[in-house]
């Protein structure tokens, strides 16, 4: 009776803790092979070109109409208070800038290259290719992950960037031929405003997207079992646990930064 | 000379090698047979070190495997082997040529001018030309099986793994990997285990033959010994009988 109810309970508990220890070691390992100054340049050219490729127009595209989102929906209720449209630009930069950019292109980095990494290291992994890596003298960290890993690193904060300018751009879009407001009103909403540390504040985020993003589609792949089923599977967990774990890094690291002074 | 004493390793509750032992001397070609699932490429794969095992010992000229404690150790460790996958295990993200070499820079000193050469090279010897930018994806099973072995000995190992050289493969293209095999150990001097179920091919290639059941080598003998062999669970399966002590199920629900 007990068994029944808490064996699968203990079985799970176990499995959650030994997945964990196990993505941990991951981390671990891939410090001590970075530290040991064995980067494969090469492939981490071949990667940052794939993940930016892969994902730049996608990104563009949605923080393009987030930005024209919240151009129109900030012009309306200002309107609604204040009878004429205000700081449309301030609402659209600071949002886009310090929160939106850099998580809606975490999320859709997870989605498009996470996906991608998490099924073509799972599909190694069960058709033994990683198992060849070991017996030709390198190492999977070392040859897949190390390189992918510094490849978000580099490319996520770029993507970000274009996408406050996209954001910024979709914003202008719709404040110019929608609200009727002048290019330089919602240009000086935004310098007056914005200073170098609400830039740094969503651009920092950026590397704890990248870093936790890498290291958990990466992890879901060089684990995957079960052919191609398993794959499957690792894929998809990969791309829920990154966005998960993005939404839930997002308010962490905001806390810290608020902490810190970057507001 | 391969030393393994009671090697033992089970995933999970399923116990897979329950005290193997066998010896392999220099310059031999060992083939080991047994049925599906009765643990031969786990075993070969504890060999090389990408399986842990649980307990026993695995010796590879007078070097301790189970002793060895850091990554480094053994990747040197497995500098002494070219491994061959059941499917290949072709990289297929790259190009025929740069698969073969794939493992020099890692394992050798080998400037990278000569690379391409040597991937010409060792495609030859496994009798393959005009294949080196080809992806892998374009090749049919036989070439795959090839452009692996051509890996596998690239860096030239002096002991060479094969899981399966032969299976899935017709029996023309069986006998050609066959001679290959002969010819590689003829040229490079390798020693060699080989996995298979394919008795023909073994009888052929083999200097010796080890019969693995439920976890254990069961019996070791020249192909003539095991022609002539009085222990029934060998019998059975050389003859390939569906009756006799080795019980398959047809029915999985059967008792
Ligand atoms: N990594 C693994 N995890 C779990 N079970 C495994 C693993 N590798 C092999 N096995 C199991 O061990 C048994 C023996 O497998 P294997 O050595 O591949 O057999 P063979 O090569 O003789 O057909 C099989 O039942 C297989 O399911
Ligand atoms: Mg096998």
């Amino acid at each position: 009776m007990t068994e029944a109810i808490f064996g699968p309970v203990g079985r799970l508990v176990v499995e959650v803790v030994e997945g964990m220890g196990n993505f941990t070691l991951l981390i671990r390992s891939s410090f001590q092979w970075f530290f040991r100054a064995r980067v494969e340049w090469r492939q981490t050219l071949i990667q940052m070109l794939f993940i930016g490729l892969e994902s730049l127009p996608v990104t563009a595209m949605t923080t393009f109409f987030t930005g024209m989102v919240l151009a129109l929906q900030s012009g309306a209720s200002s309107k609604y208070f204040f009878n004429e449209p205000l700081f449309v630009g301030t609402v659209v930069a600071f949002s886009m800038v310090m929160e939106l950019s850099p998580v809606m292109t975490a999320l859709v980095v997870s989605g498009r290259a996470g996906a991608a990494i998490a099924a073509e290291l799972g599909t190694m992994k069960v058709t033994e290719q990683v198992d060849a890596l070991y017996t030709l003298g390198t190492d999977p960290v070392r040859y897949l992950v190390i390189p992918r890993v510094l490849a978000f690193l580099m490319v996520l904060p770029f993507l970000s960037v274009v996408s406050d300018f996209t954001g910024i751009f979709g914003g202008w879009v719709v404040a110019h031929a929608k609200l009727g407001i002048p290019t330089t009103v919602y240009w000086h909403d935004i310098v007056d405003n914005m200073e170098p540390r609400h830039f740094f504040h969503g651009f920092l985020k950026n590397y704890v997207f990248a870093f936790v993003i890498a290291f958990i589609c990466c992890y879901k792949g060089i684990t995957t079992s079960g052919g191609a089923q398993g794959v499957g599977r690792a894929t998809t967990n990969a791309v829920v646990y990154s966005m998960v774990a993005v939404l839930v890094m997002d308010y962490f690291v905001t806390a810290v930064l608020v902490a810190l002074g970057i507001p | 000379m391969i030393i393994a004493e009671s090697v033992k390793k089970s995933f999970g509750h399923r116990s897979v090698l329950r005290g193997a032992s066998l010896k392999v001397e220099t310059g031999e070609t060992l083939v080991i047979i047994g049925g599906s699932g009765t643990g031969k490429s786990t075993f070969i794969k504890t060999v090389i070190g990408l399986v842990k095992p649980d307990s026993g010992s695995i010796k590879v000229d007078g070097q301790d495997l189970t002793r060895i404690k850091t990554e480094e150790g053994l990747a040197a460790y497995r500098r002494n082997f070219g491994y061959l996958f059941q499917e290949g295990a072709l990289f297929d993200s790259l190009r025929v040529w740069e698969n073969v070499v794939f493992g020099l820079r890692y394992l050798t000193d080998t400037p990278f001018s000569q690379y391409r050469k040597i991937a010409t090279d060792k495609l030859a010897l496994v009798g393959l030309k005009d294949v080196e930018d080809l992806m892998p994806s374009e090749l049919s099973g036989g070439m795959k099986k090839r452009v692996a072995l051509a890996r596998a000995i690239a860096a030239e190992p002096s002991y060479i793994l094969y899981d399966e050289p032969t299976t899935g493969l017709d029996p023309i293209m069986s006998d050609v990997i066959n001679d290959l095999i002969m010819d590689l150990q003829k040229q490079l001097k390798v020693t060699s285990i080989v996995v298979s179920h394919d008795m023909k091919s073994a009888y052929k290639i083999a200097s010796r033959i080890a019969m693995i059941y439920e976890g254990k080598f069961i019996e070791v003998g020249t192909p003539e010994q095991i022609k002539t062999t009085s222990n029934p669970y060998v019998r059975q399966f050389v003859e390939g009988l569906s009756q006799g002590p080795i019980k398959m199920k047809i029915k999985e629900f059967e008792a």
